[in-house]
């Protein structure tokens, strides 16, 4: 299963677990506001070759139509991505 | 078939962690869980993964995992595959990942004990060559001439005095029945080596580097490309150990620079001329002594 986003913030004493276990894969925040600057991929120019997805150290890269796509929920604009890439389809784009 | 991009597992098992942006030990982890599968029992004693992966409420492993003590990692393994298979369930793989000094130095002898039982597991040591997790301090597997914050450089002692321990075969000399290492710069080899031990019963290691842009002083885009040069330059070696032989898998035409490699560095900046000199003479020592033992 993959982790995903949790509407419930567990807060108050009753919510915490008692015990040293809870449930698998509870995201409760995005990892969006570490970044500085984004990947953009051009899907003219990719190939899907998913090397990039491969080198992802976050996972954020997916495939969508065999082409690479990215989550931006969880991208922390390291640029593995950018610099994998062997034919140029992603570009570095500052945040705003 | 072998596992590639196209054939890996399309789910994600470590997703929204809070690993520095670029980190090497991450993408290790999580290639190594997707080859795995759902049903892979993760292990994580203090370090990097366990800091990063576990932060209550945020708990970024979509398999089950657990947090061992820092020495505790193979006992936990032996415990957790006992325990499994003293339930009946026998799809499973109980899999480790500590860091260089959860391994090397700290979990050195829970993981001699339980090669020794041949318990199966599968113990994964991400080694970014320092204690990153706690501000970069030395272990035994760092390499010498590193600066780190116990080991600063200064004008008489320029970093690490000593050199990095051999723990492959230290592994090895147990007479494991697999052992390997590999480097995050050559994905497609750690991933081949992760579905080979997944296979193989009894207890299995794999060793891979994993640079750490915080603790390296690197880019976080040059993750990638300093792993593939450290293979390059021959100062790490992708190898496996089975049936009592070691079998050399990437052997490089030539060697690529060593003082560029060290260069890139901020924690190998200091050194000089001579100090490099001596890294390469180690490692051609080493070479030399792969070619003789190797196959």
């Amino acid at each position: 299963m993959k982790p995903y986003l949790r509407d419930k913030i567990p807060a108050g004493f009753d919510e915490i677990p008692d015990t040293p276990s809870y449930e698998a894969g509870y995201l409760v925040t995005k990892n969006s506001g570490w970044r500085n600057v984004r990947p953009v991929i051009d899907t003219k120019k990719c190939i899907g070759c998913l090397n990039c997805y491969l080198y992802c150290p976050d996972g954020v890269i997916f495939r969508s139509n065999h082409k690479a796509a990215i989550d931006y929920d969880f991208c922390k604009g390291c640029g593995i991505c950018k610099k994998i890439c062997r034919i140029g389809a992603i570009k570095m784009e500052a945040e705003k | 078939m072998a596992v590639n991009a196209k054939t890996l597992n399309e789910t994600e098992f470590f997703y929204g962690h809070k690993a520095c942006a670029g980190c090497g030990g991450s993408l290790a982890v999580r290639i190594a869980l997707k080859v795995l599968g759902e049903n892979a029992v993760a292990v994580l004693p203090a370090g990097c993964m366990s800091a990063v992966g576990f932060n209550f409420p945020q708990l970024c492993f979509g398999n089950n995992a657990i947090i061992s003590t820092f020495a505790g990692t193979a006992s936990m393994l032996t415990g957790i595959e006992a325990g499994l298979r003293a339930q009946g369930i026998t799809d499973f793989h109980a899999v480790g990942f500590a860091g260089d000094g959860g391994t090397a130095d700290i979990g050195l002898q829970a993981l001699s004990g339980a090669i020794d039982r041949n318990d199966d597991i599968l113990y994964i040591c991400y080694d970014n060559e320092a204690y990153m997790n706690t501000g970069i301090q030395k272990s035994s597997l760092t390499p010498f001439g590193a600066k780190t914050t116990t080991t600063p450089a200064g004008k008489n002692i320029r970093g690490n005095l000593r050199p990095k321990k051999n723990m492959f075969e230290i592994v090895a000399a147990h007479g494991i029945p697999y052992a390997a290492t590999a480097s995050v710069g050559y994905i497609n080899d750690f991933m081949r080596k992760v579905e080979k031990a997944k296979q193989i019963k009894g207890t299995k290691y794999i060793h891979i580097l994993a640079p750490c842009p915080t603790g390296w002083g690197i880019k976080t885009d040059d993750t990638i490309e300093i792993a593939k040069e450290v293979v390059d330059c021959g100062l790490w070696y992708l190898a496996e150990y089975e049936n009592g032989e070691f079998k050399l898998n990437y052997k490089p035409e030539e060697f690529s620079s060593v003082g560029d490699y060290l260069k890139k560095q901020s924690r190998f900046r200091h050194l000089t001329d001579e100090d490099i000199k001596v890294i390469q003479s180690s490692r051609d020592a080493k070479w030399e002594f792969i070619h003789r033992n190797f196959k």
